[in-house]
């Protein structure tokens, strides 16, 4: 028989802006019945308390930017059982990868006074770059009920079911009329993978991809349809090249457009 | 005499990394760091180039906890550039979006992240297990925040349905309706708050404080208005930077700003509080009287009962909003790019917001420049555990060290905004 001790949950940040470990504060009304299955050892968001030692699961939020990310991540690796990426930094290299695609020692001389204070990798990469990773879950932000379906999967050794069909798929079961067919709205949808709840079509806005490619995504074809609607060149690498820019399809397709 | 050293690697209950170094010699006090070591993500750096459309969704990623008040200060900042207003009903629903925000994120931090400092809990989730409804009440009332977030957004953390010229969708009368009880439970639970809130432990530190905030002459400022102090300030957003510089010091990722007349100034809850008092609903301002506020707050640590008095304040306003609410014909007022500086405030959760771009004629941005609440109140920071450090130098050193937290804690300090978690290192020889 298992022992009845809770299993310990570690949350870890790396280069993000804490909403996707926000999002579960923002479980108000799982909270406090998640921290009933769970024993919260290590979320320094959320409480000064730190345990040490190992964790049935991390959730790793954001991206690795800096030396000391690089050894950190090698850490939280060897402490958990389970590791899983929660959002679009962490999964893909967030907004911040978009310095992968430029010099950085002039990103950081833009921003700074005196650059040479300021310690950061050329690039911003995925934490699937660096260890092996149990789980990515997507998003900018993750959605919430995904992230409780994540955990609970995770604690009883079953395999989270995350879909990794497009948009489109949400849109039609939540009865929206096709904002690209119907409008012309340039929308991301059809090689985005699901899960926020297709929710910019719903609000008359075409997705922005925030929460990266779907499985085996034709992006080509879909950057055709786009030009037929007017886009142009630089519109379509910049609307790739947004939350998600380093995912290799996105990234190829932005790359294609560029000038 | 005696030397101390007081450690503390990972301050807890804030947005992001951020550490404290304090060194204390012979029972004085010798040096105070406040320190950001969240990595940099250079935004401004990669908003070169951008589509000014753009600027709103991209800065609202530096923090997930204020997306509202990145968006906004974005689009009205490219508004300003453009000449374009966006008023009436499209106004009032960029308002009641943010009272949505100030709930959200006034109950976590006064639920969640500040009162356990008060009630000596490591957590929320301890101090439920005492305290369970209390903690419920707050949970629920970050709830009604966060559900009109994803009413007017579309979701509570980046919300997508914001724009340069209003929305994409606006909502309907009958879609509003449901909040009207909704915000009339959550007006009675922040009343709740406040007395509660009054009733918690206080130490007695004032501090003679520069408040700025947005001021404006027919509201308590969230969106726009003048840049307005207690000692004499009284500027248009656009000339903040002939008033405002940033140093940059060479232990913290995050830009210390400063008055350049007068140095270290706060921006937050305490800020608005005094500066704009009289603006605030007359229930809210009752609250507080009763609470044991005058019309300026000068104590950090009380500025859990004026965030719950914002919070009251927000969710009265709502309310007001909604009651006077007609569906505007246009969700958006047409926008036409053109070369320009953008200059835009708005008030954060945790104080004055300001973005400036430069924009060319298509409408792509040549430059941007941001500063972020936590950035403007590091300098203060600091100088608060100054002068509360030798007053509290006879706790034990875990106590000392707890209370140095607090005292930071008291600013809602988001250092994901300001560059993020705090080490506190308190060093004595």
């Amino acid at each position: 028989m298992p022992s009845s001790r809770k299993p310990k949950l570690a949350v870890w940040k790396f280069a993000s802006c804490d909403g996707c470990q926000l999002s579960l504060l923002d479980c108000e009304d799982e909270l406090l019945a998640v921290a009933g299955q769970v024993d919260i050892a290590y979320f320094p968001e959320a409480s000064r308390a730190m345990v040490k030692g190992s964790y049935e699961l991390s959730l790793v939020e954001g991206s690795v930017t800096t030396p000391h990310d690089i050894e950190l991540i090698q850490q939280v690796r060897r402490r958990s059982k389970c590791l899983v990426t929660i959002g679009a930094c962490a999964t893909a290299g967030g907004i911040q990868a978009l310095r992968n695609f430029a010099d950085v020692q002039e990103f950081v001389s833009i921003v700074y006074a005196a650059p040479e204070y300021i310690k950061t990798l050329d690039t911003s990469t995925a934490i699937a770059d660096h260890v092996h990773v149990d789980f990515e879950l997507r998003g900018c932000p993750i959605n919430k009920v995904q992230l409780l379906e994540v955990v609970s999967a995770f604690l009883h050794g079953r395999k989270p079911n995350i879909p990794p069909y497009s948009v489109c798929m949400e849109c039609k079961r939540r009865g929206t009329v096709c904002v690209m067919v119907a409008h012309g709205t340039p929308c991301l949808g059809p090689v985005t993978q699901a899960g926020c709840g297709a929710i910019c079509p719903a609000y008359y806005r075409g997705c922005y991809g925030c929460f990266g490619p779907k499985e085996t995504p034709n992006t080509n074809s879909l950057s055709r349809w786009w030009s037929h609607l007017g886009v142009k060149e630089q519109d379509l690498a910049r609307a790739f090249r947004t939350f998600n820019a380093w995912a290799e399809a996105f990234r190829e397709e932005s790359v294609a457009h560029e000038k | 005499m005696k030397s101390r050293t007081i450690k503390v690697d990972y301050l807890a209950r804030v947005e992001g990394e951020g550490a404290l170094h304090v060194k204390i010699s012979n029972n004085t006090v010798t040096d105070v760091k406040f320190k950001i070591w969240e990595p940099p993500r250079l935004f401004e750096a990669f908003l070169r180039g951008r589509n000014y459309s753009e600027a709103p969704d991209i800065t609202a990623r530096i923090c997930g906890i204020c997306p509202i008040a990145y968006q906004m200060a974005a689009a009205q900042a490219m508004e300003d550039a453009f000449g374009v207003t966006v008023d009436g009903q499209l106004r009032a629903l960029r308002r009641l979006i943010f009272c949505g925000e100030w709930i959200e994120s006034h109950a976590l931090h006064v639920y969640l992240l500040h009162a356990p400092d008060f009630l000596g809990y490591e957590d929320a989730i301890q101090m439920a297990k005492d305290h369970p409804d209390i903690v419920q009440q707050g949970l629920q009332l970050k709830k009604i925040g966060n559900e009109l977030m994803i009413l007017l957004g579309g979701r509570e953390i980046h919300p997508i349905n914001l724009r340069v010229g209003g929305f994409y969708r606006v909502p309907t009368k009958q879609e509003l309706a449901p909040f009207i009880d909704k915000l009339k439970w959550a007006r009675d639970a922040a009343l709740e708050t406040v007395r509660w809130t009054a009733t918690l432990p206080f130490p007695d530190f004032e501090q003679d404080y520069e408040f700025v905030a947005l001021r404006h002459p027919d509201e308590y400022a969230i969106t726009e208005g003048r840049l307005v102090s207690n000692k004499g300030l009284d500027i248009a957003v656009r000339e903040y930077d002939d008033h405002f510089a940033e140093e940059h010091v060479p232990y913290t990722n995050a830009l210390h700003s400063v008055l350049k007349e007068r140095g270290a100034y706060l921006v937050g809850p305490l800020a608005r509080y005094s500066v704009n008092f009289d603006k605030l609903s007359p229930l809210a301002r009752e609250a507080a009287g009763d609470a044991g506020l005058g019309p300026v707050c000068r104590n950090p640590f009380k500025s859990i009962v004026v965030r719950s008095v914002e919070t009251l304040y927000a969710c009265d306003e709502s309310l007001r909003l909604i009651d006077e609410y007609e569906m505007p014909e246009k969700p958006a007022v047409e926008v036409d790019p053109r070369a320009a500086t953008a200059c835009g405030c708005s008030e954060a959760p945790r104080g004055t917001l300001y973005h400036r771009y430069r924009v060319d004629d298509q409408g792509v941005i040549l430059d941007a420049k941001i500063v972020a609440p936590t950035s403007q109140n590091q300098k203060r920071i600091e100088s608060d555990l100054w002068q509360f450090i030798p007053k509290h130098m006879d706790l034990p050193p875990d106590q000392l060290t707890w209370r140095c937290e607090q005292a930071i804690r008291n600013y809602d300090p988001c250092i994901s905004c300001a560059t993020h978690f705090l080490k506190l290192h308190i060093e004595r020889d």
